[in-house]
């Protein structure tokens, strides 16, 4: 198996000039609040700076607008309305030529290709004020990873405007789905968060379901039948290897996931008509049994101090979310609304829990505090189920079914704007959203 | 399943029963249970086994067909009715006079649920009919479970009809013998 995550040293090398500290009003958008109007930006076309460049000047413009666009936040001043035409990086910008147009955000950018490697620069502009925004930036790197480059300079310019850390250049591991609905054949995949360049990480022989990735990225855990019932998987995500962990004797063990620091795995154990939480120290193989409850006990999710445990249980009569700490003891229930409440996920800002709601035949994704307060319902559909958030903890993606289709992800704000399917060859379920990548 | 193999189905039962030679099935066709299946094995693998005349009171065919191989649950449930336990007073009678076979008790969930409490919900149905045969005398040596939580439909149609169907546990009968 290829290396999946490509190494990529970027280099950020200082200041491209044209430093001109903030003044007055800075380009500034507060995505906690509502955002009415998304802002204007333009994307011309990256300037080559040599002949092998231009044939990336194009496309990377192409990926930053789609990055910048499928946010919500953003909506591209289309290229054919520019009035000004960049005929070099260093040029200084005719500020009043984007303004015309009512372009707040401008971004210019430049490549270079020499054999299989190529350097990306870009710059951010307020057309409003006439300012540089912070510094010039510049990557560098091979060739396969220009779509990195683009994600690198999309995320820079998300962070820069709306103050918040960017997630574009991230990997989703989801289940592909083929064959009939009665007799699917699943697989573990990856794939850039925009959709490109999936690559199969199982063959479809054994049935596979929920893929988790580790807080690195380097490894993914997931369920497999390959024993002809379930059991865990953990792969290496350089070198395609996997084992299986967590065995316990005359029982099904499924729903993993990993401990913020990536050294444990904790998950469920079912035997005897009873799911029970078990954490094993992966270094070690070292197991302790987390609940000991006659109930069903699953989809756990660690907060990301690594002090608690978030897990649905159906120990009151109906799936409903607890907290418990990460040793185990005694679990506070925290949902109490109308309906079920299922596959609790820990937000990576540790702020929200995300979660899967059933309710009067319909199906919900939505986020509470970790107390359980301030539920806000994110979605509603025939079958919606399993959140991942986005490195930043401002998105969630998630497997919807409509009533007789296909399932497919989809993305949405944690404001509960924004939906959006999330481009894959065909059926798709089960996303787990990985770190943002160095 | 689509129509096409609805037909087939009934096509090729038809066929059974007019040639009445009970090995016209082979090992491929799985007599009242093909629909249900698809979990019996594992995904890849081939077992060939005769299943023998369903008028034969010892035969995989009548376990599967006369006495009947499921039990079907109400939504969320994992308890047994009437004619659930009926059943697997058949499943347990059949079992006693055919010592030499061990089953795996597979349990099933509908759509209607997140992936993994279905995984849960199947293990707890499967469990149930074991508990209910072991309590008939049958010895949980020869028994298996295994869930397969909403994986394995027997019909995706999105409807209730299906889910009906599908939240199920199916004991399937293991040609070999025990140990």
């Amino acid at each position: 198996m290829t290396r999946l995550f490509l190494f990529l040293p970027i280099l950020l090398l200082a200041t491209l000039g044209m430093l001109a500290p903030a003044q007055s009003q800075p380009l500034r958008l507060q995505i906690t609040e509502g955002v009415i109007e998304p802002m204007p930006f333009a994307m011309p076309a990256f300037v080559p700076e040599n002949s092998a460049g231009s044939q990336y000047s194009d496309a990377l413009a192409r990926v930053v607008a789609a990055n910048l666009t499928n946010t919500g936040l953003f909506r591209e001043v289309p290229r054919d309305a520019h009035i000004a035409r960049l005929s070099s990086f260093d040029a200084s910008v005719t500020f009043s030529d984007w303004r015309a147009i009512n372009v707040q955000a401008l971004i210019t950018g430049a490549v270079e290709v020499s054999g299989n490697r190529m350097s990306v620069k870009f710059r951010l502009f307020d057309v409003l004020s006439g300012q540089q925004m912070g510094q010039g930036m510049q990557f560098a790197g091979s060739t396969d990873s220009w779509r990195r480059m683009a994600h690198k300079v999309s995320d820079a310019v998300y962070s820069r405007i709306t103050g918040e850390t960017g997630y574009f250049d991230s990997r989703v591991v989801f289940i592909s789905e083929t064959g009939p609905r009665d007799n699917r054949t699943k697989r573990v995949a990856i794939m850039d968060q925009d959709g490109e360049n999936v690559q199969m990480l199982t063959d479809g022989r054994a049935l596979v379901i929920a893929p988790r990735v580790a807080p690195a990225g380097d490894r993914a855990v997931f369920t497999t039948y390959e024993t002809g019932s379930p059991r865990i998987a953990l792969m290496n995500l350089q070198s395609g290897q996997r084992q299986l962990v967590g065995d316990i004797p005359g029982a099904m063990t499924f729903s993993p996931r990993f401990s913020p620091d990536g050294r444990s795995l904790v998950f469920s154990a079912a035997r005897g008509g009873n799911t029970d939480l078990y954490r094993l120290e992966v270094g070690s193989g070292q197991m302790s049994q987390l609940t000991s409850s006659p109930s069903i006990a699953t989809s756990p999710s660690f907060s990301p101090d690594g002090r608690f445990i978030t897990f649905e249980s159906d120990r009151s009569g109906t799936s409903q979310i607890y907290v418990m700490p990460s040793t185990g003891g005694e679990a506070r229930r925290i949902s109490f609304g109308q309906g079920r409440y299922s596959t609790p996920v820990w937000s990576p800002r540790g702020d929200l829990i995300a979660f899967t709601k059933s309710n009067a035949g319909r199906f919900h994704i939505g986020v509470m505090r970790t107390d359980g307060s301030e539920e806000r319902l994110l979605t509603a559909s025939f079958l919606d189920e399993g959140p991942t958030w986005a490195p930043n903890g401002r998105v969630v993606m998630f497997t919807r079914e409509s009533q007789g289709g296909d399932p497919a992800l989809f993305s949405v704000d944690i404001s509960g704007r924004n939906l959006r399917r999330v481009p894959t060859p065909g059926p798709a379920s089960d996303p787990a959203w990985g770190p943002l990548l160095p | 399943m689509t129509l096409t193999s609805k037909i087939l189905l009934v096509l090729a039962t038809i066929a059974l029963a007019a040639c009445n030679n009970p090995r016209a099935g082979g090992g491929t066709f799985g007599g009242g249970g093909a629909d249900g299946m698809g979990g019996g094995f594992n995904d890849g693998s081939i077992q060939a086994g005769n299943l023998g005349d369903p008028n034969d009171p010892n035969s995989i065919a009548h376990f599967q067909q006369r006495i009947g191989d499921r039990v079907f649950f109400t939504t969320d449930s994992t308890s047994l009715s009437d004619e659930g336990r009926s059943v697997l007073n058949g499943q347990a009678r059949w079992l006693t006079a055919n010592p030499q076979y061990a089953i795996v008790i597979e349990g099933h969930a509908d759509e209607r649920g997140t992936r993994e409490y279905n995984v849960s919900l199947g293990e707890r149905r499967a469990n149930t009919v074991m508990q209910y045969l072991v309590a008939q005398g049958i010895s949980a040596n020869r028994m298996r479970t295994v869930s397969y939580g909403k994986e394995r439909p027997v019909e995706a149609c999105a409807a209730q009809r299906c889910w009906d169907i599908n939240r199920r546990a199916v004991t399937v009968v293991s040609g070999g013998r025990t140990s």
